[in-house]
């Protein structure tokens, strides 16, 4: 019978965390429980710390260290955090995310510069976890850069690929070294990590905008891989346990994410369709025609159903609150109001229900694409705020086009269709948009912020 | 010590794991999601408090106050940004 002295709390405090991250997770599936998800995993989270500061017995130098650098990262993180606006979430996400993915590929410098290491598994485990963690570090800070509007252009140029695996074969051959012979220490060690760095960095810069949402999926998922490589190295359950489930949870998202945008992960780390502009193929027939958002208030104030679709071009004019308005109104007179959203809307898989539940907008009226699209048939008005390729018919319809094949909402199945479009250029794509010349589709020109209040307007004048 | 046999079977039942608890999530949450899982490997801090509590001399102790910067970082801004995004989402039944 074991005595309770030898109980280890540090071990049993990350079996707790690691029940609490799981369930956290399962939590988070459901709106209604999502809350309390975040926290439960945030319990664990603080009690594998504590239990950690507790009984780690580190010198005295090394403690004050430990919490300064804790106070530094937190502080800031907290601060940044509270202050983000929901637009910009995305970036910040792959922020915190490249900070992780640092942190695990600082773990291995610190395993690998020490040296030592009788064990090949470990050695080898710890150098690619930091490989992994030293790609997703500098590959997520290029994502920020670039969502943030940091970097505007995307870096390309002829022989990029085989720089790139170059890079790769050089970090491979550090990497062989660094497991082969620990005795060869820093330098070895050194070129390793700049390697893999600078992968991490050139793999990023081609790959375009619309893109970047896979790519941070994608990296973190990585880190997840990295932070459970770097568990074993430790000999740390936790890290093992959580990291690993990140990974195989991001892995999918990734894939989910890109199967929404028609695109596979090859595609999107390879190929840089992100802003490559196709010329639209095959000549636009027929002509936009715009209409006054007094004579679009009137056809919605006596709608019985409408289907309303916001895209990205909502949040940037930050329209989301006028645009609960308005459906307040509408729903006050009887009309039956819906949302309908593409998965790929907004930066980021579920950005814009992120957006619109800012604003308000309840989520049982959001529906997703499955849920919605038979719909369309029935509804007397589909407002498409700000969205363009998402219900680009198109699509489904014109084997030509760069989006064929791409799941969209089919907006032009309903009667009239009004599109709140600030001008008459292309989308984000630079692809035509095939619903705004149909016969039932109207035009109503400006800021979306500016026309959905022009549109409260003639609501309410409607009596 | 955890065997490496061990870890492998700790692996394979984690993915698993991942990959089912992930599966039922509905669209409408994925980027709160990919928050809260962001979050969640941050447990990462508890590794680099370690190794940088095991550090012994400058140029360990540098590296090792990084790892726990960035990490720290990973923890708060992750569970920051998650509960903000999904303290938001209401039903209309309970305004």
């Amino acid at each position: 019978m074991p005595a309770v002295s030898t109980v280890n709390w540090t071990q049993l405090s990350y079996l707790v965390a690691a029940v609490l991250f799981i369930m956290g997770l399962k939590r988070m599936s459901s709106p209604v429980t999502a809350v309390s998800g975040v926290r439960w995993a945030g319990v664990g989270m603080l009690l594998a710390t504590l239990a950690t500061l507790a009984f780690m017995g580190a010198s005295q130098l090394n403690l004050v260290l430990v919490i300064a650098a804790i106070a530094v990262g937190g502080i800031v993180a907290w601060v940044s955090g509270k202050r983000v606006a929901m637009t910009d979430m995305p970036q910040m996400i792959a922020l915190y995310n490249g900070m992780g993915g640092g942190a695990a590929a600082a773990i291995a410098a610190l395993q690998l510069y020490r040296g030592g290491e009788p064990n090949l598994v470990h050695v080898s485990v710890a150098t690619i976890g930091g490989f992994i963690g030293s790609v997703s570090f500098s590959g997520s800070l290029i994502a920020f850069a670039k969502l943030q509007g940091l970097i505007t252009r995307s870096v390309r140029f002829g022989g990029q690929k085989v720089l790139n695996a170059t890079v790769l074969v050089a970090a491979a051959v550090f990497g062989v070294m660094t497991v082969m012979g620990m005795q060869t220490g820093l330098p070895v060690v050194s070129l390793f990590f700049a390697a893999a760095l600078v992968l991490g960095i050139a793999m990023t810069l081609p790959i375009g905008g619309a893109d970047m949402p896979v790519v941070i999926s994608l990296y973190n998922a990585l880190t997840g891989l990295a932070v459970g490589f770097e568990g074993f190295v430790l000999d740390n359950a936790a890290m093992i346990i959580a990291g690993t489930v990140v990974g195989a949870a991001g892995t999918l998202l990734t894939q989910l994410m890109a199967k929404a945008m028609n695109r596979s992960l090859g595609n999107v780390l390879f190929a840089n369709f992100g802003e490559t502009a196709v010329a639209g193929s095959g000549a636009q027939t027929g002509s936009q025609k715009p209409i006054e958002a007094s004579d679009a208030g009137v056809m919605m104030a006596y709608a019985q159903k409408i289907i309303i679709v916001p895209g990205y071009g909502l949040a940037v004019a930050q329209a989301q609150h006028k645009v609960w308005e308005l459906t307040q109104l509408l729903i006050d007179r009887g009309v039956n109001v819906r949302f309908a959203i593409q998965p790929v809307a907004g930066r980021m898989p579920g950005h814009m229900n992120v957006l619109l539940a800012e604003a308000g907008v309840p989520y049982d009226l959001i529906s997703d694409l499955d849920e919605i699209n038979a719909e369309f048939e029935t509804a007397d008005v589909a407002l498409i705020i700000g969205a363009n390729d998402v219900v680009n018919p198109d699509a489904r319809t014109n084997k030509a086009s760069p989006i064929y094949g791409m799941p969209i909402l089919n907006a032009d199945k309903a009667r009239n269709v009004i599109v709140i479009k600030r001008g008459q250029g292309q989308g984000f794509s630079g692809i035509d948009n095939a619903l705004f010349v149909l016969d039932q589709t109207r035009m109503l020109y400006g800021d979306a912020q500016a026309a959905v209040s022009q549109l409260i307007q003639a609501v309410k004048a409607a009596g | 010590m955890i065997d490496g046999v061990i870890a492998l079977y700790i692996f394979m039942l984690a993915a698993f794991t991942g990959y089912e608890v992930i599966s039922r999530v509905p669209v409408i949450l994925h980027t709160p999601l990919m928050s809260g899982s962001n979050f969640v490997h941050g447990i990462v801090l508890v590794g680099a408090i370690v190794a940088l509590a095991a550090a012994d001399d400058t140029l360990m102790r540098v590296i090792g106050f990084l790892g726990v910067v960035l990490a720290a970082g990973n923890a708060v801004g992750g569970y920051v940004v998650t509960e903000r995004m999904l303290k938001m989402f209401k039903s209309s039944g309970k305004k």
